[in-house]
């Protein structure tokens, strides 16, 4: 494998991953992108591993083969649990980069101090910086996402969180500085693992505020830090094909990012260091409002009537798993003439697009999935709105109210509905602990119970109601 | 007070970035016989890279946001490259061993990232009944 040749390789990946995401702008031609995309990163690997100067070959086949051994499994997890797969794949990927730009860091130390450029120390520190930081964050995200025990699913926050924060990155930046600058000093391999040591630890700090609403973005933005690693080691090995594919990793979560939170009316940093739990305070002296309850025989009769039905569903419905009963229940009205759409917010669920992969799931055919601007002006028109697990994305108080935390938020109008049911699984309120008015509206019943149950009963009423079956 | 907090954040960084500009001015504009790597050219190549990035993500459908994410992972599980140079170059045994982490951790995200997006696409079926894939 020549220079030549190893180069040409290289701009055919590029290529390759260009057309790869270029392919994702329609589902019918999504899964070619797939395949540019695996065979982009075969030509890589091929190409990197034929070169004259690798000559051990062993570990390599080892850790190859214990990646296909791993991965194949982490492939096939359920779908409700893709958010904490794609956490986790970002720490893999964060762990990656800082370990490469660790081992290439002690590498040129011993065997050749005259390779530590300025420039190539910068790109060593943000690589690690980034790398680690993704790593341990990205845990931590997997964790909360998972419900793993020892990791509070609850935002934790504490005061002068946000300085602590920052004096940490602080530190970190200022050792980064002083090794930046004297790369070769005695001193400077005991402070690079500092350095690290803090990566690390500021991960954990800048995620255990955050909490479940909010890490759809979070997974975006750690998505951008995992591919901004990878520009970085593009730049300390000096290799092209490192930074154009980490560049375009790290635009697609910069962009992610964004529309996530523009759907919030939200900013970066009110995410990052806003800690949504502390927002909340208690509507004092409210009087105690009712829920008007409706059966499943009552709900079913007036969706048998509905010309139009929209579903609103939101994470609640990932939760009981609730995804094949609301396709029976598809099937049921459209069965009797009756048009069903879905009503898809941009932060319905745990991460970005979450609930168009469960319904997809469920064989509902992705036509049927309109995104919150297109459908909101049919609202006025809908017979039904049936709430399926979604909470904030529904609330009218987005609109008006100036002291909610959600004030602003674009919201999916399910309160223009002529009929609005709302699942609900308790009276309590939802995460964010802010009452749902669309609940106590003139038009709303609530239908208390498992998604998954009510869900199936309405279904049942359905399907027995016309005597079929 | 959060907002004198970001200030001093950004001057860190704004501190790094000079750093960075002095290093490249610094750096030798490419004479002849200097192999040295050719760091204005990098980063023009990670400009224009972020531009295409933008503009391809941007067409991208709302619907397939999860599989973008998934996908976009085992295409920056890219660092695979630089783990097997680390990895299989004449390095001692401690060097290599982190790389031999690394590119465990990259094989992992690229089988499991392009397996998991193959399988998400398959789900998505337009109207037409009776026609689509088996999964």
């Amino acid at each position: 494998m020549t220079h030549a040749m190893l180069q040409a390789s290289y701009i055919l990946a590029t290529a390759l991953f260009i057309f790869a995401l270029h392919w994702m702008n329609d589902p019918k031609t999504a899964r070619n992108g797939v395949y540019a995309g695996v065979a982009g990163m075969t030509v890589a690997v091929l190409a990197t591993w034929f070169q004259p100067i690798i000559i051990h070959h062993g570990w390599i086949i080892l850790a190859i083969v214990a990646g296909f051994a791993v991965g194949i499994p982490l492939s096939m997890v359920p779908l409700t649990a893709v958010p904490q797969r794609t956490a986790l794949s970002h720490a893999f990927g964060g762990l990656a980069a800082g370990l490469v730009g660790t081992a290439k860091y002690y590498l040129w130390y011993q065997e050749g101090p005259e390779n530590l450029t300025t420039f190539r120390m910068v790109a060593i520190v943000l690589e690690i910086l980034l790398g680690y930081l993704t790593f341990t964050g990205s845990l931590m995200a997997a964790g909360k996402l998972q419900e793993v025990k020892w990791i509070p699913q609850r935002p934790v926050t504490y005061p002068g969180q946000n300085i602590v924060n920052f004096f940490l990155l602080i530190v970190a930046l200022g050792l980064g500085a002083a090794v930046i600058m004297n790369p070769s000093a005695t001193w400077a391999p005991q402070v690079f693992p500092a350095i690290i040591g803090l990566s690390l630890l500021f991960g954990v700090l800048l995620i255990i505020p955050i909490g479940g609403a909010d890490m759809p973005t979070v997974i975006a933005i750690l998505n951008a830090y995992a591919g901004l690693a990878a520009v970085a080691m593009g730049f300390v090995l000096d290799n092209k094909l490192l930074i154009t594919a980490g560049a375009l990793d790290g635009s697609s979560g910069l962009i992610l990012a964004i529309i996530m939170c523009k759907a919030m009316n939200r900013s970066f940093g009110n995410v990052l260091f806003g800690a949504f739990g502390q927002v909340q305070q208690l509507k004092a002296g409210g009087e105690q409002k009712v829920y008007k309850g409706e059966t499943p025989e009552g709900a079913a009769q007036i969706m048998e009537q509905a010309s139009l039905v929209v579903i609103i569903p939101g994470y609640g419905m990932a939760v009981a798993q609730a995804q094949h009963k609301v396709r029976e229940l598809y099937d049921q009205l459209k069965k009797r003439g009756v048009t069903v759409k879905f009503a898809i917010h941009p932060v319905a669920g745990r991460m970005p697009g979450h609930m168009n992969v469960l319904l997809a799931e469920a064989d509902i055919p992705y036509t049927d999935l309109v995104e919150m601007d297109d459908i909101n002006s049919d609202m006025p028109q809908c017979d039904v709105a049936l709430v399926v697990g979604a909470n904030d994305v529904v609330n009218p108080a987005a609109r008006y109210d100036k002291s909610s935390p959600i004030y602003g938020m674009p919201i999916i109008d399910a309160d223009k509905a002529r009929t609005i049911f709302a699942i609900k699984r308790s009276k309590n309120p939802g995460f964010a602990g802010i009452d749902n008015e669309l609940y106590f509206g003139p038009r709303t019943w609530m239908l208390f119970g498992d998604a998954k149950n009510v869900i199936g009963e309405l279904v049942k009423q359905l399907s027995g109601g016309s005597g079929m079956h | 007070m959060l907002r004198r907090l970001l200030l001093s954040g950004a001057s860190a960084i704004g501190a790094l970035v000079v750093g960075a500009g002095r290093a490249l001015a610094e750096s030798p504009a490419g004479g002849e016989g200097d192999a040295g790597p050719d760091y204005w050219s990098m980063l023009f190549v990670f400009v224009l890279a972020s531009f295409i990035g933008l503009g391809v993500i941007r067409r991208v459908s709302r619907l397939l946001h999860t599989p973008l994410m998934s996908i976009t992972n085992a295409i920056s599980a890219i660092a695979v490259v630089g783990s097997i140079l680390v990895t299989g170059s004449d390095y001692p045994p401690t060097i290599r061993f982190m790389g031999g982490i690394a590119l465990f951790a990259s094989m992992t995200n690229i089988v499991s990232g392009f397996l998991i997006t193959d399988r998400m696409l398959k789900m998505f079926k337009s109207e037409k009944p009776g026609q689509g894939g088996h999964a």
